[in-house]
């Protein structure tokens, strides 16, 4: 199939809108309409008494490209970028263990890495902040053992911010390692060492390139949620790392100015679906996206 | 086989437990250099695992494997010179023909114009010139069959290990992959391990034939001898079809043994048997003679229960009055009456003679045929 036949409304097509019906009115409610609003609200004004008037402006758009904007999409995509490397890092030895391990703690590797998921990423990060905060266990241990002779700041800088993101996406760039490597034909290892490759050899040469699509959407799947974890930013950076989320739920919240958060918003999808059109062009699977 | 062929892979007191399972008893074989040999047995008999401990992804639990006299054991895969050609081929995905072919060259660091030619050379001799630039998944089963031999090949192995290579193709290209690899292995002379279930196969390609039995080598031999002289029940049912009877030494007299079977005693040159001590006699279907009238000397009787022409020959089944049957192959020849009296016999020497302590003692016996 080279090409994607056009949809066009015909009798045959009736039966098949009926069949996903529940699926698209769900999407079109739930997804569309939302998205829809969000791009005509971005094109609206405000009035004097920060009202939305349905009044067509790009003055928001235009809004944009004000330097402390650009300031904060700079560090956003930093920050973005550190923790993904870091997922990368932590994340590809690990995935490589429970992937390759015959252990019989296997399933329960795995599962340390979901079980996360079912608790409020929000309580678990207010849990880092009294983790590390300057009366929390790691400084009060550090002070009694007089490993440090007064608390030490942990907290609300970059660098907390950036560990916040990895602890709560570490999970997503996990799951697609992990599919990948235990995709991985162990025959094309023992091949490699066959043909006289060393350890490392065979690991750059024909681990790291057939594991690349795994790396990929978990870069992705990384990447576009730290753009926009505000929360992180906010409990563990203190405002001193924000990122493009923080903007955006700043004009939702106090800033009272939807249109120009609505711009915001629409920028961010855009960046996020030009991150997938790549990883797309890059040869990337998107059903490991999820999507 | 002369007795000054050099032995290139020595393979002594080898033996691969995982957990409970036994895989491979007490293994002892010499391989020589230039000879195509096959590891035959059916699946979980320990041919894939010997060839595996000979490539070095399993190491003995005990014994040692030596290639040119020297000990393999501390020596990782990429250091010993035998390389594979895998049952799935293991093709890397994301590389290229020429890439494929070329990375054992890479690893060993040739120049690259050597490769280059080396490369064309070895797609030339497996019939892929023009192929370099495709990947595996743009191949038949059989063109990745030729690119994993290609890829073995070039690096000059002393020996070449090969697991069930032509499992996955139809019959028709088997068949002739198998003629290919026998003529690659005498142009290039190097020695051939070669693993597989199918009987026709081994004795088509193989020098020698090495037959395996649930982790106990049975018999080690040259196709022919392998048929005609089986040494163990296993042998002589594995390969080809066969007439077992039990029988018992009756007597040995004047360089004779009296025999008994079934019904029946007859007369075979002495052999390495002691009296009374029981044995297998195997006869083939081919060698298996009949006629409605009996003969001089020894007769098995039976009546007919089949017979069915298929073209070639004609298939006779007998039925013993024990309930036993005989199965017979002839071509062509008398029909006979369903249901009729018939008389069995044999000609001197084709009913060949099986020690059946070898049942429960089968890897403990001296190798008779290799010396």
């Amino acid at each position: 199939m080279a090409k994607m036949t056009k949809h066009r409304l015909r009798s045959n097509t009736l039966p098949a809108v009926t069949m996903v019906g529940p699926v698209t009115l769900w999407l079109a409610f739930f997804v569309a309409i939302p998205l829809l609003y969000v791009l005509v609200m971005s094109f609206c004004s405000l009035d004097s008494g920060y009202n939305v008037v349905f009044e067509f402006t790009l003055a928001n758009y235009k809004r944009l490209f004000d330097p402390n904007y650009v300031q904060i999409y700079m560090t956003s995509i930093l920050v973005a970028f550190l923790t993904t490397v870091i997922c990368i890092l932590i994340g590809y030895p690990f995935s490589f263990l429970i992937a390759r391990t015959t252990s019989k703690y296997k399933a329960l590797l795995y599962m340390l890495v979901i079980i996360p998921f079912w608790t409020n990423s929000l309580i678990r990060i207010y849990g880092w902040r009294s983790f590390l905060g300057a009366n929390g266990p790691l400084n009060n241990f550090l002070t009694s053992a007089h490993l440090a002779d007064h608390p030490i700041q942990f907290l609300f800088n970059r660098g907390a911010t950036v560990l916040g993101m990895v602890y709560c996406l570490f999970p997503f760039m996990v799951l697609p390692l992990y599919t990948s490597i235990e995709k991985l034909d162990k025959n094309l290892l023992e091949a490699s060492a066959d043909l006289g490759a060393r350890k490392t050899s065979t690991f750059l040469r024909v681990i790291i390139p057939l594991t690349m699509s795994g790396i990929f959407s978990g870069s992705i799947m990384v990447f576009i949620p730290s753009l926009g974890y505000f929360f992180v930013a906010d409990i563990l950076g203190g405002g001193n790392s924000d990122v493009i989320g923080n903007l955006i739920e700043r004009q939702f919240q106090s800033g009272n100015n939807w249109p120009l958060g609505a711009a915001l918003s629409i920028i961010l999808i855009l960046i996020t679906l030009l991150l997938v059109k790549f990883y797309q062009k890059l040869g990337g699977d998107m059903d490991s996206l999820g999507v | 086989m002369s007795e000054e062929r050099k032995v290139i892979v020595e393979i002594k007191g080898v033996n691969k437990i995982y957990g409970k399972n036994h895989v491979v008893k007490d293994l002892d074989l010499d391989i020589y250099e230039g000879e195509f040999l096959t590891l035959l047995g059916s699946s979980g008999c320990g041919k894939t695992t010997t060839l595996r401990m000979v490539a070095g992804f399993e190491e003995p639990t005990s014994g040692t494997i030596k290639v040119e006299n020297e000990d393999i054991h501390n020596k990782e895969p990429y250091e010993r010179d035998v390389n594979t050609v895998f049952q799935s081929y293991a093709l890397f995905p994301h590389m290229t023909v020429y890439d494929n072919v070329a990375y054992g060259l890479k690893m060993k660091k040739v120049k690259k114009a050597e490769i280059k030619e080396r490369v064309t050379e070895m797609l030339d001799m497996v019939q892929l010139g023009g192929f370099e630039k495709r990947y595996p998944l743009q191949l038949s089963g059989g063109q990745k069959q030729r690119v994993a031999i290609a890829r073995a090949l070039i690096n000059k192995p002393k020996v070449l290990l090969l697991d069930e290579p032509l499992g996955a193709l139809d019959l028709k290209l088997r068949k002739q992959m198998q003629l290919e690899l026998k003529r690659l292995q005498k142009k290039l002379n190097i020695t051939f391990i070669y693993v597989t279930h199918d009987q026709e196969e081994a004795l088509t390609m193989s020098d020698r034939i090495c037959i395996m039995n649930d982790g106990v080598l049975q018999q080690v031999g040259t196709p022919s001898q392998i048929y005609e002289s089986p040494r163990t029940r296993f042998v002589a049912t594995f390969i080809g079809e066969t007439n077992l009877f039990d029988g018992i030494v009756r007597a040995k007299q004047n360089g004779k043994l009296h025999i008994n079977v079934e019904s029946g005693d007859f007369c075979v040159p002495d052999e390495d048997f002691k009296n009374n001590e029981m044995l297998a006699v195997s006869v083939r279907p081919e060698r298996m003679l009949y006629s409605a009238e009996p003969v001089e000397g020894f007769n098995l009787t039976g009546t007919v229960k089949d017979q069915i022409y298929v073209g070639s020959v004609l298939k006779t089944v007998v039925e013993l009055p024990n309930g036993n049957e005989v199965k017979i192959e002839r071509l062509a020849g008398q029909e006979l009456p369903k249901g009729g009296m018939v008389y069995l016999h044999w000609n001197d020497g084709d009913a060949k003679l099986i020690h059946t302590f070898d049942d429960v003692f089968a890897g403990a016996v001296e190798d008779v045929v290799m010396q």
